[in-house]
């Protein structure tokens, strides 16, 4: 039998390659967060690459107050909040419709719903546009809740179809025996169980708007309702030379994420599996 | 009331509100992006219909120039599929065998995939800074001071300063779907080749490659269509300059759309693109079932 494993030295080399990969993977990053913390000085050549000497932590007070900084992060949080609990709710639904109640057509209507999955944004950007100026809700955070929402669908549905294949027939008809009807036994015995389905659907969804920035970035034009992507993009063209509050900025919009990924990297990456094994 | 009718009746509510928010925003548009394609608009005024003449002009124009474009943007994907995917498929087997702080790499190489392009922008931005940025200050911290350039601003060389940020942000994720597909592998099969005396190399490449097809095929759809899409991390470093040499169809688009206020034509753009999409999707498709 061949030995499992490769020489010593060949081993040594390939760690040191995906150490190498790990660095520059991380990089950027770190370069943010510790020039959010640095003086001009230090940023522009006495100290370019290393952790700052002196905590600048000024610079965050500053990003906070420049621009409306508070109030992007809300509008960002507002949306995903909207967009996660729209997605949940109508795909929870039409799955139960789809998989749980019985009538012709049901697994064509599934395989409408997968043509989401393909549908690029760029389909949609002018008609919505034109159409969301008609109903004056262009420069709403609507304008971007409705479209978020609807292209996260797809993905939703093929998550809760897995999710609820899992639960046992047995359940419904027994809660059908007890008198529930179709919206009891969805509301008792289906919701409650979805929970996992909440998780990986409401994951990967915040993470979708929380970065979109195409739509984000047409749809509003007026600065108190831009989110984060938007929002942060401006400024960082308004005040290219002053890199200590651009970089404070940046870190604000990118630490939430960074937070959820430390304590539930598991999760999060199974709910990017989850999206693209079957599509 | 009628019991199956009410049967009826609660399927179709159930299905209502996605249906409403699918049919609306993602089916229609399609229809109606189409039908702009086929007129002269401005958005203001009524769209006057002019039957084939903005594809006939897009594909003609020299202004436009949509063939430098859709040569970028294949350029990408092409770099995609022989770069990026290669090194995550690499990524994803050493990380599948036993070793070393696997999990902290994992989550690690992951890591960009999470964070705004915006965020991914603004910082290579910055490392490509002709003055202070790290790009630059490494070239003469080691004595390789011609080398430096002033990246993103220099014809020659803004395309594949845009193009790197883009590739290295999506290996992670390429690797993570590759990584999931072979911990899915049997162990019973992968045991059995090397108690034959396959050497690892050889499981990887006659068990675990072909397992995983599936997943490869996924990751290449992925990476075709997504390089003709791509729009943030291009609009972010470049939109589209310096003298358009970093055009691709998306910031196009946009611009005809936006700058130029010619929805038609923006229109034409959008449809092509959604056809390019499919189109790619439905070949690499047949490539991946053809070969089994």
């Amino acid at each position: 039998m061949n030995s499992l494993y490769e020489s010593k030295p060949k081993r040594i080399l390939i760690y040191c390659l995906l150490i190498l990969w790990a660095l520059i993977s991380i990089f950027p990053v770190y370069w943010m967060l510790t020039f959010s913390l640095k003086t001009n000085a230090e940023i522009f050549g006495e100290n370019v690459a290393g952790l700052p000497r002196e905590w600048v932590w000024s610079n965050y007070t500053r990003a906070l107050h420049t621009g409306n900084m508070p109030r992007y992060f809300l509008n960002s949080l507002i949306v995903a909040i909207a967009t996660i609990f729209i997605t949940l709710a109508a795909s929870v639904m039409a799955t139960y419709a789809i998989t749980r109640l019985r009538w012709k057509g049901r697994k064509r209507m599934n395989s409408f719903f997968m043509l989401g999955l393909t549908i690029p944004i760029h389909a949609s950007i002018v008609p919505l546009y034109t159409t969301l100026a008609k109903i004056k809700l262009l420069d709403t955070l609507w304008a971007l809740i409705i479209p978020y929402s609807a292209f996260s669908l797809a993905m939703g549905i093929l998550v809760c179809t897995g999710f609820m294949g899992d639960i046992p027939y047995d359940l419904d008809e027994a809660a059908m025996l007890d008198g529930c009807g179709t919206w009891g036994t969805f509301f008792r015995v289906i919701v409650p169980l979805m929970k996992p389905a909440v998780a990986t659907v409401g994951i990967y969804t915040f993470l979708q708007c929380w970065n979109e920035l195409m739509f984000a970035n047409i749809f509003i034009n007026s600065d108190k309702w831009r989110t984060l992507p938007v929002g942060v993009q401006s400024l960082s063209g308004q005040y290219t030379t002053d890199w200590g509050p651009i970089g404070a900025a940046l870190s604000i919009a990118t630490i939430p994420t960074l937070i959820f990924y430390v304590f539930m990297s598991k999760k999060i990456q199974d709910s990017f599996i989850a999206g693209a094994v079957k599509g | 009331m009628n019991k199956s009718f009410r049967y009826k009746l609660n399927i179709f509510l159930f299905l209502l509100p996605a249906l409403a928010l699918f049919v609306t925003i993602l089916i229609a548009p399609i229809v109606m992006s189409l039908m702009y394609s086929l007129t002269k608009w401005n958005g203001f005024t009524t769209p006057e219909f002019i039957g084939f003449k903005n594809y006939v002009e897009l594909f003609t124009s020299k202004s436009i120039n949509i063939s430098r474009a859709l040569k970028n943007a294949f350029l990408l994907a092409l770099l995609s599929c022989c770069i990026q995917l290669p090194f995550a498929l690499w990524l994803a087997l050493r990380l599948a065998r036993p070793i070393k702080g696997k999990t902290a790499l994992l989550s690690i190489y992951f890591m960009p995939v999470l964070i705004s392009t915006v965020v991914i922008g603004q910082l290579w931005l910055k490392i490509y800074n002709p003055d202070y940025g790290v790009l630059n200050v490494l070239l003469r911290a080691v004595g390789l001071e011609k080398w430096t350039q002033i990246w993103l601003g220099d014809k020659k060389y803004a395309l594949g300063a845009a193009f790197v940020p883009i590739l290295w942000q999506y290996v992670g994720y390429h690797m993570l779907l590759m990584y999931a597909g072979i911990k899915g592998v049997p162990t019973e099969l992968t045991e059995a080749a090397l108690l034959d005396g396959c050497t690892p190399s050889q499981v990887n490449r006659y068990i675990i490659i072909p397992y995983i097809r599936p997943i490869l095929r996924v990751s290449v759809i992925f990476a075709v269509t997504g390089s003709l899409k791509s729009f943030d991390l291009i609009y972010v470093l470049t939109n589209g300059g310096p003298s358009h040499t970093t055009e691709v169809p998306s910031t196009l688009m946009i611009s005809m759309l936006f700058l130029r206020n010619r929805y038609g034509m923006g229109s034409t753009i959008a449809v092509m693109l959604i056809i390019l999409c499919f189109f790619f999707a439905l070949v690499i498709n047949a490539v991946f079932k053809e070969e089994k």
